[in-house]
């Protein structure tokens, strides 16, 4: 009941979708309400023809801007970037040992991680299929390892669900497929499907419920070997005398629909987690600083751009140097590609189209937390057998993910204690100081991991409306935002344009940053050298 | 309001989460604080959804904060002055700003409007209602 009166978002439609239907079918559709879209790369960009010394200034050195000076200054153009921060990067960092971060409200965190180990506050995992990032990292040598998306065992927990006592994932998945292949077969066998599947596909389907399910020879989902083989043993498999296995019990359909864990499931079905994952070796930011190693010459750090005008002949660009605040300058060129997010964008004086500065301003920037805890060892592997992954929670912090290197070592760990991303929740941990975000996560996760108690050291807490750069985590489309303004915001307009996540169908991934970089310059180098 | 549930928690202390419904804070504890189950908020007061939500940007006092760009400060802001600016904002967004309405209810919305109306120095007493907010989600 109150669920039903909750209104039903995005997220939670391809949940459901997903939960009832199967992979396949949230793929059709999110791909018809606009996520998912495959990845267009088609291998390194060749922009032909002589742009005779043209200039670009480019705006912002995140992924897109960096993508965008990259490719452009190998055609032969001049370009400049101007960037707000003091590193390259943007949304692409990771937060070590000794890093300090300035919060919007003025409260510097300092990093206390011990040496080699972090936290990437932004960006973190890439799918397989994001090929135009992973063709960036193969081209700027950044060494990549394994992201695991789906750890067997890991939990799911609910505070309202088995007392509170987190289930391993592994069982869960195993039930749920289990009690519904039992009860499929069941009256697959009564000849209730009778009308709507052939006998010979009836009898395929219970075999493939039998398999599939992990049911016995009556097609029941019991405990029994068969079935621990997917959901795991009460008594491991052993050795000598004592090596007999003995089976685990499975939760009743009712118990594990009722508990609603199957709605985590998505986070392993989706086609953006889907195996095999990635990261960088050594943290996220590695691939922003192996973008600025070629394009050291080119970039000026702490710049804020005050206001863009345009006319026929160029582009100018006023900005403070946020050390020297009190002076102005202006930087001319002859074009410009602007990766500013809308959120900032929105509020500079800009010289462009009403239809662009219409679509600038309708896109609302999404709230987002992330919280890295250190903890004197790793107990989540010793304790636990948890190597890499990510449990699911009810509670507010949602996710705890696991780190995904330095497996089974002796010493100290840190584990992402929070990911909200959207939501009541992650306005709630946005509002908080960071060290009281910092204490809530430990809190709350000690209902999974009671070792956070006793072995916790220190943590850090990015919460994405106050980061000073981007004023949110990414740009959050309205279905229909995106249909009246997306192309809008997208169109060379005079001598500008615009690119990063946010003009792109792939929001808040650097896939979409990245294609939207050459999208933009691939467009523009045909105006340069038609004219 | 009855669909509406959450965490209510203090911190630290016994080291357990505590639910403010069966558990009376203690003498020197640390505010208890709110939290949602569900993509909705659970918050109530004026004072508390301010805290909870429009802090995060607007900051506690109400004064905003500046980097790239800017969260506008709310503090004695004559755009408050009529009332039927602030419950649009709140509902439908703009630019940067998130909309609201789907997370708040009506009830919600007129609470923390006339909370900040009413407080970082601005004193229009003309109190919004769960009807004004209504109107202005057409």
């Amino acid at each position: 009941m109150r669920e039903q009166a909750q209104p039903v978002r995005r997220r939670d439609l391809l949940s459901l979708i997903g939960a009832m239907a199967g992979s396949g079918a949230m793929y059709h559709a999110m791909t018809s309400i606009g996520f998912a879209a495959e990845s267009r790369y088609e291998g390194p960009i060749r922009l032909e023809g002589d742009p005779k010394g043209a200039s670009v200034l480019i705006l912002g050195a995140g992924l897109a801007g960096m993508t965008a000076a990259l490719e452009l200054r190998k055609a032969g153009y001049s370009v400049r970037v101007l960037e707000y921060n003091a590193r390259p990067g943007g949304r692409n960092w990771t937060l070590r040992g000794g890093d300090r971060f300035t919060e919007l409200g003025g409260i510097t965190q300092v990093c206390e991680f011990d040496e080699g180990l972090y936290i990437n506050p932004g960006p973190w995992r890439i799918p397989y299929h994001h090929r135009a990032l992973l063709d960036y990292c193969r081209r700027l040598n950044v060494a990549l390892e394994p992201f695991i998306q789906l750890n067997h065992n890991a939990y799911l927990h609910s505070t309202r669900a088995f007392g509170g006592r987190p289930q391993r994932i592994r069982a869960v998945q195993a039930d749920f497929r289990g009690q519904i292949s039992e009860l499929l077969a069941k009256v697959t066998r009564q000849g209730k499907l009778d009308e709507t599947v052939t006998k010979e596909d009836q009898e395929i389907l219970l075999q493939a419920l039998r398999s599939w399910g992990a049911l016995d020879r009556d097609y029941k989902y019991i405990a029994s070997l068969a079935s621990a083989e997917s959901r795991g043993y009460a008594k491991a498999p052993g050795g000598g005398l004592s090596a007999a296995p003995a089976p685990s019990d499975p939760v009743a359909l009712s118990d594990i629909l009722k508990s609603r864990l199957w709605r985590y499931l998505q986070n392993f079905a989706n086609y953006n987690f889907q195996s095999t994952m990635f990261q960088p070796v050594g943290g996220m930011d590695m691939i922003g600083k192996a973008f600025a190693k070629e394009l050291a010459d080119v970039i000026t750090y702490n710049t804020k751009v005050t206001g863009i005008a345009q006319n026929d002949g160029g582009v100018t660009v006023s900005f403070i140097d946020t050390t020297v605040p009190a002076k102005r300058w202006t930087a001319t060129a002859d074009w410009c590609v602007c990766t500013i997010p809308l959120s900032i964008l929105s509020q500079l004086p800009m010289q462009v189209s009403p239809a662009m500065k219409a679509a600038i301003d309708a896109v609302p920037y999404a709230g987002s937390v992330k919280i890295g805890l250190q903890f004197k060892r790793r107990f989540w592997e010793e304790d636990e057998a948890i190597y890499g992954g990510i449990s699911y929670t009810d509670t507010p912090i949602r996710q705890i993910a696991y780190p995904n290197t330095g497996f089974n070592r002796s010493g100290r760990g840190v584990l992402l204690g929070a990911y909200l991303f959207d939501g009541a929740n992650a306005y709630e941990f946005t509002a908080m100081p960071p060290a009281e975000r910092v204490a809530r996560a430990v809190e709350f996760g000690s209902a999974i991991h009671p070792q956070y108690k006793s072995d916790f050291e220190c943590g850090i807490a990015v919460a994405w409306h106050r980061v000073p750069f981007t004023l949110g985590c990414s740009g959050d489309w309205s279905e229909d935002a995106r249909a009246q303004h997306y192309r809008d915001l997208c169109q060379i307009d005079g001598r500008i344009v615009l690119a990063g996540e946010h003009a792109s169908a792939l929001p808040a991934w650097q896939e979409g940053a990245i294609l939207s970089a050459l999208d933009a310059i691939n467009r523009l180098h045909e105006r340069v050298v038609r004219t | 309001m009855a669909r509406r549930r959450g965490f209510r928690v203090l911190l630290g202390l016994a080291g357990s989460l505590v639910l403010a419904a069966t558990a009376a804070p203690a003498e020197d504890a640390p505010k208890p604080r709110t939290f949602s189950t569900g993509y909705s908020f659970v918050e109530t007061s004026g004072e508390e959804l301010f805290a909870n939500i429009c802090q995060g940007c607007h900051m506690q006092d109400g004064t905003g904060a500046t980097g790239a760009g800017t969260y506008p400060s709310l503090a004695s802001n004559s755009y408050l002055q009529s009332s039927g600016y602030p419950v649009y904002v709140v509902v439908h967004g703009r630019r940067a700003m998130p909309p609201f309405g789907d997370m708040l209810t009506d009830d919600q919305i007129a609470a923390v409007v006339n909370y900040v109306r009413t407080h970082f120095g601005n004193n229009f007493r003309d109190d919004v209602t769960a009807g004004d907010v209504k109107n202005a989600r057409q």
